[in-house]
């Protein structure tokens, strides 16, 4: 009875928290300037960009660089569909079908490219970066006849509300991955792929599968930023910091729970722009410097601290309560 | 009626024939042994079994039907279940999930959570792991780590458990516990064939045993007929 008091307790302090996150997250843009809005909405996108990475590439180990990729896509897909002389779908649809347009894509490229292991992978999802975007380039150039397409905007307060239910969607599929045989099927490739094989695990129909889910999110988050910009062009859509960047996120915040990048893209997007206004010329050596200190003293990231000062608290409130007993034992 | 039968199976790496036109069958409910020096080629017929990799010819079967051309997982579903020579247990995640894996994907049919968590705590109290089912795998002792393995197996429902050198660096105790347990294994109607270079192991428990040598079968028969097989002899002796 008192545990489950206690749990239920848990729970409910647990849901508070969300649920305060949540409102403050609502309410920001209403009492906050246009910049900070802004600030707000880039944060949010290095969230969803490296928690939907972390979903595949944390469990499996499969290192990918396609993020950027994935984002283009969908940026790609909605610019196309919500042009700016003239919408052919209203903003919710061109949206999801940027997510969806990256999802097929995905699954195409995972079915040709998930046979390749370790550091091939890598180069594959990193080379695809580059592919598409010279394809661009020339599909522009050549069929279109002008660089860049112009997208019907929207202002950063819409943005960021769309970017909030991407964000709350992303969470929620990450949330239940990892509690699904679908989640328990990819920790068992990554620690071990052929004796998961060995086991009944489809390895390669699970592997394609998670990273098309992946790329749907990335998909959806680059259709929901290109109304904002106006504008996408190549260089834009498939800038490779969108690969890097959720990696580094990842590795900073720590992938074991599911709230290691969410803090780690947090952190790290705000500090990158606050950064960068007042450092323009050394921030990115803090950030090198930072990250080279939490890969060789954290290898769990930030989030792999709290397990350890757990241990830490516990051993000490033990020694605390063992040495007062001894003390109450030596006055007798 | 065979339960698993190989015509002819050879497996060439490069120019080496690592297994060569191996025939073998392992009759329902036995325990079948497989002996022969180091690179005679029994952990290659295991992987060829299971297919870990393609046969280069011949033929396994499998309750009848064709394995050849079939991948692990499928392998898996029909029934045959292996562990490891070198452990390959999920290091990183619990004892209890170590086996779930096997519990929810080793059935051909979609298996639901409870029943996978029923299989899982029995295969788990099977091989006497009930109490570390919440430890990381990599935490264990190397006998715990291959219990591991078989409970992992076990779960995935097998008719057919392959034992890839099982008690390989087991003291006699273990030797002992790990032999009433492949009897107790086999005693549920599991049928096992299994590597092992423990003699006394491979003498106290199985029914029939093959030899092989550079990749052929050299013999084959009860342990007695084994021991006295001059050629047997001869090849862990010398002449």
């Amino acid at each position: 009875m008192d545990i489950s008091k206690f749990t239920s307790k848990k729970f409910l302090a647990k849901a508070g928290g969300l649920l305060a996150i949540l409102v403050f997250l609502a309410t920001f843009p209403i009492y906050s300037s246009n910049s900070d809005v802004d600030i707000g909405l880039i944060i949010l996108m290095y969230i969803i960009l490296t928690v939907s990475w972390v979903m595949f590439s944390g469990p499996t180990g499969y290192m990918s660089l396609a993020t950027a990729a994935f984002f283009g896509i969908g940026a790609y897909t909605c610019a196309f569909l919500y042009q700016k002389s003239g919408p052919l779908l209203p903003l919710p649809a061109a949206i999801i079908a940027g997510g969806l347009v990256t999802f097929i894509f995905a699954l195409v490229v995972g079915l040709v490219t998930l046979r390749l292991k370790g550091m091939y992978f890598a180069i594959f999802t990193f080379g695809l970066i580059m592919l598409l975007n010279q394809f661009m380039v020339y599909y522009e150039l050549n069929i279109l006849g002008a660089r860049g397409q112009r997208v019907f905007p929207i202002t950063n307060q819409t943005a960021f509300y769309i970017v909030l239910v991407i964000l709350v969607l992303t969470l929620l599929a990450a949330y239940l991955i990892r509690r699904s045989r679908l989640g328990l099927a990819m920790q068992s490739i990554g620690e071990n792929e052929a004796a998961a094989a060995h086991m009944g695990v489809n390895t390669n129909v699970v592997k394609i599968f998670a990273f098309a889910i992946s790329a749907f999110f990335m998909g959806l988050t680059g259709a929901a930023m290109a109304p904002r910009w106006e504008y996408v062009d190549p260089s834009v859509a498939f800038n490779m910091l969108y690969s890097f960047m959720p990696v580094l996120m990842a590795v900073f915040g720590g992938m074991r729970e599911l709230y290691g990048p969410v803090i780690g893209a947090a952190i790290f997007a705000y500090s990158e722009r606050a950064l960068r206004l007042r450092f323009p010329y050394h921030y990115m050596l803090a950030f090198g410097i930072t990250l080279i200190l939490i890969i060789i003293f954290l290898p769990g990231g930030l989030t792999g601290l709290v397990p350890t000062l757990k241990d830490k608290l516990s051993g000490l409130i033990a020694r605390l309560r063992k040495g007062g007993q001894s003390e109450r034992h030596a006055n007798t | 009626m065979p339960i698993l039968e190989g015509q002819g199976v050879t497996k060439y790496f490069g120019g080496l024939a690592a297994v060569s036109n191996v025939d073998l069958h392992v009759d329902q409910g036995e325990i079948v042994g497989m002996i022969g020096p180091n690179g005679a080629g029994k952990t290659t017929l295991f992987n060829l079994i299971s297919a870990a990799f393609p046969v280069s010819s011949g033929e396994i079967r499998f309750k009848g039907q064709k394995l050849t051309g079939l991948k692990p997982h499928q392998i898996c579903k029909l029934g045959v279940a292996r562990t490891f020579q070198e452990t390959k247990v999920f290091t990183n995640i619990p004892v209890l999930q170590n086996v779930l894996v096997g519990a929810f994907f080793g059935s051909p049919n979609r298996v639901s959570w409870a029943d996978a968590a029923r299989e899982t705590s029995q295969a788990l109290e099977f091989v006497g792991l009930s109490a570390m089912s919440a430890v990381p795998a990599k935490d264990l002792t190397l006998v715990n780590q291959k219990l591991v393995e078989v409970a992992r197996a076990l779960a995935t429902k097998p008719d057919l458990l392959l034992l890839d050198e099982l008690m390989a660096g087991l003291n006699p105790t273990e030797v002992s516990e790990a032999m009433e347990l492949v009897t107790k294994i086999r005693d549920t109607g599991i049928t096992i064939l299994m590597v092992e270079h423990v003699m006394k192991a491979i003498m106290g428990i199985c029914e029939r045993i093959m030899v092989l040598h550079h990749g052929e079968k050299i013999c084959e028969g009860t342990p007695q007929e084994i021991t006295c097989n001059k050629q047997v002899i001869e090849i862990y002796l010398g002449e």
